[in-house]
């Protein structure tokens, strides 16, 4: 079973592991069991897969095909267009700013909610006394669900009675959250932020934890500085950690925050920033263009499976499995 | 390269009544190599930690050459470090590993590459200075690590338990191989361990520590020979010395009825130590039950029971033993401890005579 894959019989990368699922072997020789009745093993997984297709894969494929149609608003019919969808999507100047702020969004959010997690993890774990009760403060808010997050936030950012806003008038700035684009955008982003941090800061700190206090030792040894021990030493341990948060954190950033956006921007005038996801719900549910909308979905799809393909390829290289 | 001092070292942890070590004074010279033993929880590990600066110093100073180092950083303290678990930089090449210390003082590339192949040419690590350490044995990495601590030329090194992770026949292997580098540097060394058979073969000079106290510092055979108390006889030595009560009247020593030899003592009772290579088996002598025998090849060590007290003699001969021994003293040869202190009592034994002489 060892092969070019694998050392020791354990899957060298996260590639790898993918690559043996492809070839349907066991990611550990000794995880293979042994059934007799050829039926039981679809038995067992029966309900996950029934699961799946029910709600993910008959979705994914109803989506696709409504979107080479255009259907009636009232639902009496609807007629095959071909790719007339795609290209309306594509060639809407809403829909490229739309997708310009989600990019804009979800870099600003990720870079922000894995900096804040990681500083506030480095300095956790060096806190002896009370510790627990810093975490447990630290974690408590990804308790908070989505809308309620945004709920809160909104509080914070109100026109009349936000404290945010208050702030912003001492400074003699009208913060005007869902009127004025850029206000609404520093809303959006500091809500997201808020919400992601704690569940970076848990993953961190459990990679920094997960680091042997003896290689730490070693580099206290080895380097006066300590910037120079956490970008030689410390970060290149954490890397695991924070690839899976990349990737958690954009997706985060591109699906999860729908709900943020919704208390946020619902009912507000003007032209406020939201996400893809966001403008494919609208268009569908709200501008009951369930064709256009379909379409849009098919795009983000195709652009996070790429994503995802490509931060597998080419950092995951960079990315040392201890 | 410098000479060490610590004097009188103290550790106390926050929260804890009692402290880990105390009143630690040891002077070791340059080049020397110096041997922490002691069972776990003796401090040793403690006392380590505190010169390297991975742990604070409560009371006492240390001194590395003529610096006091306190309050300096364990990298300032120009010392280097071998960890039981090596604490290798998983992620960085063996060539890197190496080189990490001496890149951060700022050495030139030509200089860091020099001194990584040296060592590298040293330890034989030449082959492997481009993989990562999980590509490695145990025994390579235990060079690895030896190889940072050598690259960096410190003016000390440190060695806690380095050996503990490695099978028998590795360990002594790389006991010997430390032994011949160190002495090859001249660096001075402080080594920390609880396998009083590595401590014996490697130290200059033991220090034996109990309870976070010095029982005895000093050369190995003389640590063996003259134990300071009955921790250290019976930790240092294998199998462990025998320790036996037993009482001096009127000028004898007796034990279990039996007159062991002529002492000069007041009356009272002692603890007598008796080293299993001192005691052979005899057609006459103090009678012993033989309870088990040690089969160890060049000789085995029959253990037994004298008066219910256990005691451990040495025999080379290949004859089956009889159930009931006689054993010989050599009254020359014998410990004598105070019972209650536990330590050595310097009493001038007179003259031999028969062991098997009743009373």
């Amino acid at each position: 079973m060892t092969d070019a894959l694998t050392t020791n019989g354990a899957p060298k990368t996260m590639r790898d592991r993918l690559r043996l699922w492809w070839r349907a072997e066991p990611a550990h020789p000794m995880k293979r069991a042994q059934f007799n009745a050829p039926l039981a093993p679809w038995l067992f997984v029966l309900p996950q897969i029934a699961v799946v297709v029910v709600f993910f894969y008959w979705p994914a494929i109803q989506a696709v095909t409504s979107s080479f149609y255009i259907e009636d608003p009232f639902g009496f019919g609807a007629t095959f267009v071909g790719l007339e969808n795609y290209k309306t999507a594509l060639d809407s100047t809403q829909y490229a700013s739309t997708a310009a702020f989600t990019a804009f969004f979800c870099v600003v959010v990720t870079t922000l909610a894995l900096g804040f997690g990681l500083l506030l993890a480095v300095k956790a774990d060096k806190v002896i006394r009370g510790a627990h009760s810093y975490k447990t403060l630290l974690i408590a808010v990804y308790a908070i669900a989505p809308p309620v997050a945004g709920l809160i936030g909104m509080m914070f950012f109100d026109m009349h009675i936000g404290p945010f806003t208050e702030i912003a008038a001492w400074f003699g700035y009208e913060l005007k959250v869902g009127v004025n684009y850029w206000d609404t955008v520093v809303a959006l982003v500091t809500i997201a932020v808020w919400k992601q941090i704690p569940y970076n800061f848990i993953f961190f700190l459990s990679g920094m934890q997960s680091i042997p206090a003896s290689v730490r030792e070693a580099a206290l040894i080895d380097a006066r500085s300590g910037w120079r021990r956490f970008c030689d030493v410390t970060l290149p341990l954490l890397a695991p950690t924070a690839f899976f948060l990349l990737i958690i954190n954009i997706t985060y950033t591109m699906f999860d925050t729908f709900p943020i956006i919704d208390v946020i921007v619902k009912d507000k005038p003007a032209n406020n920033p939201m996400t893809l996801v966001y403008k494919v719900y609208l268009d569908g549910f709200k501008g009951n263009d369930i064709g256009g909308s379909s379409a849009q979905s098919v795009i983000l799809m195709i652009v996070v499976a790429v994503l995802t393909v490509v931060q597998f390829r080419f950092l995951e290289r960079r990315v040392h499995y201890g | 390269m410098a000479h060490i001092t610590l004097k009188d070292v103290s550790k106390t942890y926050s929260g804890s009544a009692h402290s880990a070590v105390s009143g630690v004074d040891i002077a070791i010279q340059d080049g020397e190599f110096i041997v922490l033993v002691g069972p776990s929880g003796c401090g040793k590990s403690t006392l380590l930690r505190m010169v390297a600066g991975l742990e604070a110093i409560s009371g006492g100073q240390v001194h590395i050459g003529d610096r006091l180092v306190n309050d300096l950083d364990p990298a300032e303290r120009d010392i280097a470090m071998v960890f039981q678990n090596y604490a290798l930089y998983p992620h960085m090449t063996v060539r890197d590993n190496m080189a990490y210390g001496l890149k951060n003082r700022g050495a030139s590339r030509q200089e860091l590459a020099q001194r990584v192949q040296e060592a590298a040419t040293l330890l034989e690590l030449g082959p492997y200075l481009d993989r990562k350490p999980r590509a490695l044995s145990g025994g390579q990495r235990q060079r690895v690590a030896m190889g940072r601590a050598i690259v960096r030329q410190p003016a000390a090194f440190l060695f806690d338990e380095p050996l503990s992770n490695l099978d028998a026949k590795l360990r002594v292997t790389m006991r010997m191989e430390i032994r011949k580098l160190q002495k090859r540097l001249g660096t001075t060394a402080l080594y920390v361990t609880h396998d009083q058979l590595e401590a014996m073969t490697l130290a200059d000079r033991l220090v034996v520590l109990n309870g976070g106290q010095i029982e005895q510092i000093g050369a190995p055979l003389e640590v063996y020979r003259t134990p300071a108390s009955t921790f250290v006889a019976s930790f240092i030595g294998a199998p462990a010395m025998s320790l036996l009560d037993a009482h001096v009247e009127s000028g004898r020593l007796v034990l279990a009825g039996h007159q062991v030899a002529r002492v000069h003592a007041g009356d009272g009772p002692l603890t007598l130590g008796l080293r299993a290579e001192d005691l052979r088996i005899a057609p006459q002598g103090l009678p012993m039950d033989v309870e088990f025998i040690e089969e160890l090849g060049a000789q085995r060590v029959v253990y037994g029971l004298v008066d219910g007290q256990r005691l451990a003699v040495v025999e080379t001969g290949a004859k089956s033993i009889s159930q009931r021994v006689h054993i010989a003293i050599d009254p020359q040869r014998l410990h004598l401890f105070d019972t209650v202190s536990g330590r050595r009592r310097d009493i001038v034994v007179e003259q031999q005579i028969p062991s098997h002489a009743h009373l």
